[in-house]
């Protein structure tokens, strides 16, 4: 694999895991703060307990991925630094209003509803924001004019396709966190808010699929280019789809003393991620912003891009050990998972 | 005001009002583990408790410093694409470890906070080093871009074009180590200085000789010691970056002295504002050959003075206020550290008189006022350039508008952080006094990090 495409698949793998991470982050704040008047099914205590320990590691994302694009394609982070100064300021502020009343919510008990109302809100509008940045990427919306690259914004936010893909990653976040919340809740022993969280994503799944097809069909007339190599991959997309199924019968399947297994549920649908975004990716290749900048055209510097590489691996190496430890206490001890409301307190 | 100072001060005010929780962030962890260790090794509940708490008040800010840090980082490439694109070539790899080191801290502080009463003592020192050792990571590698801005290494730019790129030359670039030492160093000072500020206030609120009111004095003297060694260490590589302004950055050095003419012998000019009409600092101190000194270690170094510059490459002359401004804190912050345990440790007096306990309430506001006069000097002394005689700030700048409509925003966003981050501490240690914290210390089973009421 020559070093432009090694780059982009590191990018590729960064924004899908920073993906998966945000909606778990985003979905799960969001659910804390709709159940947080059901103090019996224990949902939003679930949903805390996941998210305490966890936002600031899937912040560190976000912040790896930016960091992945200028070091690997410094010229499409001029292109995108410049178009997206508008709504990646938006997304900025509402990710300070949100991590930072996440963090007050469990020091101040008595304010601790109207933080969470407020990280909320804010947290869930942020997917949506996030992936503006994809249909911006195909380029209907960016205009050069004497040198000078602009965003469209009037046009972005009047375009179909945007809004497909505004609900698509609202209904994706609250479907995959209630995925995941229904597995940890179970996990937890927490039986009340398992059957919440399982009811949320049996709703929510098929939301999301409509959302992925009102995609494909807005794509079809404003980036035909796009829809077109997307359907040159159908085959994955198809295997998306039964990804979908099999996660959707994993909730249905007899366990116990309750319906469903949700680790496997949760497993599919990442890999039906996993195959829809990629074939997305695939598909977008060779460009990073439609037609103006292409991964060939904003490749770094080669020596930089060696150096990078091995500091990646480095750095997975040296990093890895920890990210199993902090999983096996935080998502897998179940002294933690299962500890009871006496010394529960999130903080 | 033109898009490029609006840019400017956007991006400035955010700095400001990140690098106050990004150093705290990094000095904290230094005064928590402090605190651990003596308790390890003392057996003392007292120290016990300071570990908790200040731990609090990391996880608290953490709050705002995250944040505040991810908009910094993004409004690099939104703000200066110019400027990314060629850091993006050339420095890409502090960045890069960077985002480890972020790791690091992020892993062990939840570790640290949410599993503290799980894991062994020595897992929790563990915890605590990886914590201080991912925040002083972080705070070297970054400030290595801003040292890269300064002694560029490692590319060169022909007709427009980066060629010749060697990262691991631009990363250890001449002034790497000394610019990052000064940054970490000074983190450590204030960190200790406020908590000297709190322990202080505490003192004058509580009766002289209560178990309150020793817990204070034992938390003002830990700080006392760590501010004082840092804020020595700390001097002496000031000194270490003078001299090397003085090899690399000279108008930097000249706007810093306010020194026009190029001389041998030449002054230090104390206090004062540097004034372009007549080419002198006005109601400054002058030292003689003082400055020579400084800077080459002999009193016949030429020193070049700003005339030996076109005017248009000039830093602002009020880089010489800021300078002096910081280096004067800094000096203060050596004399009442170590003044306030000459008087506890060596003249053995059982109290402080009173006024010296409001200087050190006074402390920790003036430490953090020190490292703002030193950024601003550092990054406002670069300018015209952001990477010097290479990049201008004009050419890094975005070329979208509409940034004054951003500025205000981020300004309103900014202020109510400022205001809420304050509400919550206040209220929270309110809730949670140091005499609850002491009596859930002595009873066994009770926790003490999970306490949160």
């Amino acid at each position: 694999m020559s070093d432009v495409y090694l780059a982009v698949t590191i990018l590729w793998g960064f924004v899908f895991i920073y993906a998966v991470m945000a909606t778990m982050d985003f979905g799960a704040g969001f659910w804390s703060m709709i159940y947080i008047n059901h103090s019996k099914t224990k949902a939003t205590t679930v949903a805390n307990r996941y998210l305490s320990p966890t936002w600031e590691v899937t912040n560190t994302f976000v912040v790896a991925l930016v960091v992945a694009v200028y070091s690997m394609f410094p010229k499409g982070a001029y292109t995108l630094g410049t178009v997206l100064l508008i709504p990646g300021s938006l997304i900025l502020i509402l990710l300070a209003i949100r991590s930072a009343f996440l963090v007050f919510s469990h020091f101040v008990s008595e304010y601790e509803k109207i933080l969470i109302y407020i990280s909320g809100i804010t947290g869930i509008l942020i997917p949506g924001l996030l992936i503006s940045v994809l249909p911006i990427t195909h380029g209907n919306f960016v205009y050069v004019t004497g040198g000078k690259e602009i965003l469209d914004l009037a046009g972005l936010f009047s375009s179909p396709n945007e809004y497909a893909f505004f609900g698509f990653a609202i209904s994706s976040t609250l479907f995959l966190s209630s995925l995941l919340l229904a597995d940890y809740s179970k996990a937890s022993e927490e039986l009340d808010a398992y059957k919440v969280y399982r009811r949320d994503a049996i709703i929510l799944g098929p939301i999301s699929l409509l959302m992925a097809v009102f995609i494909m069909l807005t794509l079809k007339t404003e980036s035909g280019w796009l829809y077109n190599k997307m359907m040159d991959n159908f085959p994955f997309l198809l295997l998306s789809l039964l990804f979908f199924l099999i996660g959707g019968l994993g909730l249905f399947l007899p366990s116990g003393k309750v319906k469903g297994k949700p680790r496997l549920s949760v497993i599919a649908v990442t890999l039906q991620y996993l195959a829809a975004s990629y074939v997305y990716g695939r598909a977008h290749l060779p460009y990073i912003v439609y037609p103006y900048v292409t991964v060939h055209s904003a490749f770094t510097d080669p020596a930089s891009f060696h150096a990078v590489f091995i500091m990646y691996i480095a750095g997975f190496v040296i990093l890895f050990p920890g990210f199993i430890y902090f999983w096996s206490l935080f998502m897998n001890d179940k002294r933690y998972l299962r500890r009871r409301k006496a010394n529960q307190s999130p903080e | 005001m033109s898009d490029l100072l609006l840019a400017r001060s956007l991006f400035g005010t955010t700095m400001a009002f990140h690098i106050i929780f990004a150093t705290i962030g990094v000095g904290l962890p230094l005064m928590i583990l402090t605190a651990e260790l003596l308790y390890q090794k003392t057996k003392d509940q007292e120290y016990a408790v300071m570990a908790k708490r200040w731990t609090k008040v990391f996880a608290v800010q953490l709050g705002v410093g995250i944040p505040t840090g991810t908009i910094a980082g993004m409004q690099l490439s939104l703000l200066w694409p110019g400027f990314m694109a060629v850091i993006g070539k050339v420095m890409a790899l502090p960045f890069q470890i960077e985002i480890y080191a972020f790791f690091i801290e992020a892993l062990f502080m939840s570790i640290y906070v949410y599993a503290a009463e799980r894991i062994r003592p020595w897992m929790r020192i563990v915890s605590l080093i990886s914590v201080a050792i991912g925040a002083l990571a972080s705070a070297v590698l970054i400030t290595n871009v801003h040292a890269f801005q300064g002694t560029p290494d490692g590319f060169r730019i022909v007709n427009g074009r980066i060629v010749d790129v060697h990262p691991w030359k631009a990363f250890f670039n001449p002034s790497f180590l000394v610019t990052s030492g000064h940054v970490a160093l000074s983190a450590y000072i204030v960190g200790a200085f406020v908590i000297a500020s709190v322990s202080a206030f505490k003192m004058l609120k509580n009766d002289f000789g209560s178990r309150v009111y020793k817990f204070h004095q034992k938390a003002l003297m830990v700080s006392l010691v760590i501010g004082g060694v840092f804020s020595l260490l700390t001097a002496l590589n000031g000194h270490e970056s003078a001299q090397y302004l003085h090899r690399y950055q000279p108008e930097k050095l000249a706007a810093a002295e306010g020194l026009f003419e190029t001389q041998t012998h030449a002054p230090l000019t104390i206090g004062g504002l540097t004034d372009k009409k007549t080419q002198s600092v006005k109601w400054g101190v002058e030292v003689p050959w003082a400055l020579s000194f400084l800077a080459g270690n002999s009193f016949d170094t030429k020193v070049k003075g700003l005339n030996d510059f076109p005017e248009s490459d000039w830093p602002p002359l009020f880089a010489h206020t800021l300078f002096n401004a910081m280096v004067g804190v800094g000096s203060l912050l050596i004399v009442i550290a170590f003044g306030g345990l000459l008087w506890r440790k060596v003249l053995k007096k059982d109290r402080f008189p009173k006024w010296l306990i409001w200087v050190y309430v006074a402390s920790g506001p003036l430490a953090v006022m020190g490292i703002e006069f030193g950024w601003i000097f550092a990054c406002t002394g670069r300018q015209p350039w952001t990477i010097y005689h290479m990049l201008t700030t004009a050419q890094s700048v975005t070329t979208s508008t509409n940034i004054g409509m951003l500025f205000v925003l981020f300004v309103l966003v900014y202020a109510i952080l400022a205001f809420s981050v304050i509400f919550v501490l206040f209220h929270y240690f309110k809730k949670n006094t140091v005499a609850d914290d002491l009596n859930r210390a002595e009873q066994k089973g009770v926790p003490l990090f999970g306490s949160n009421s």
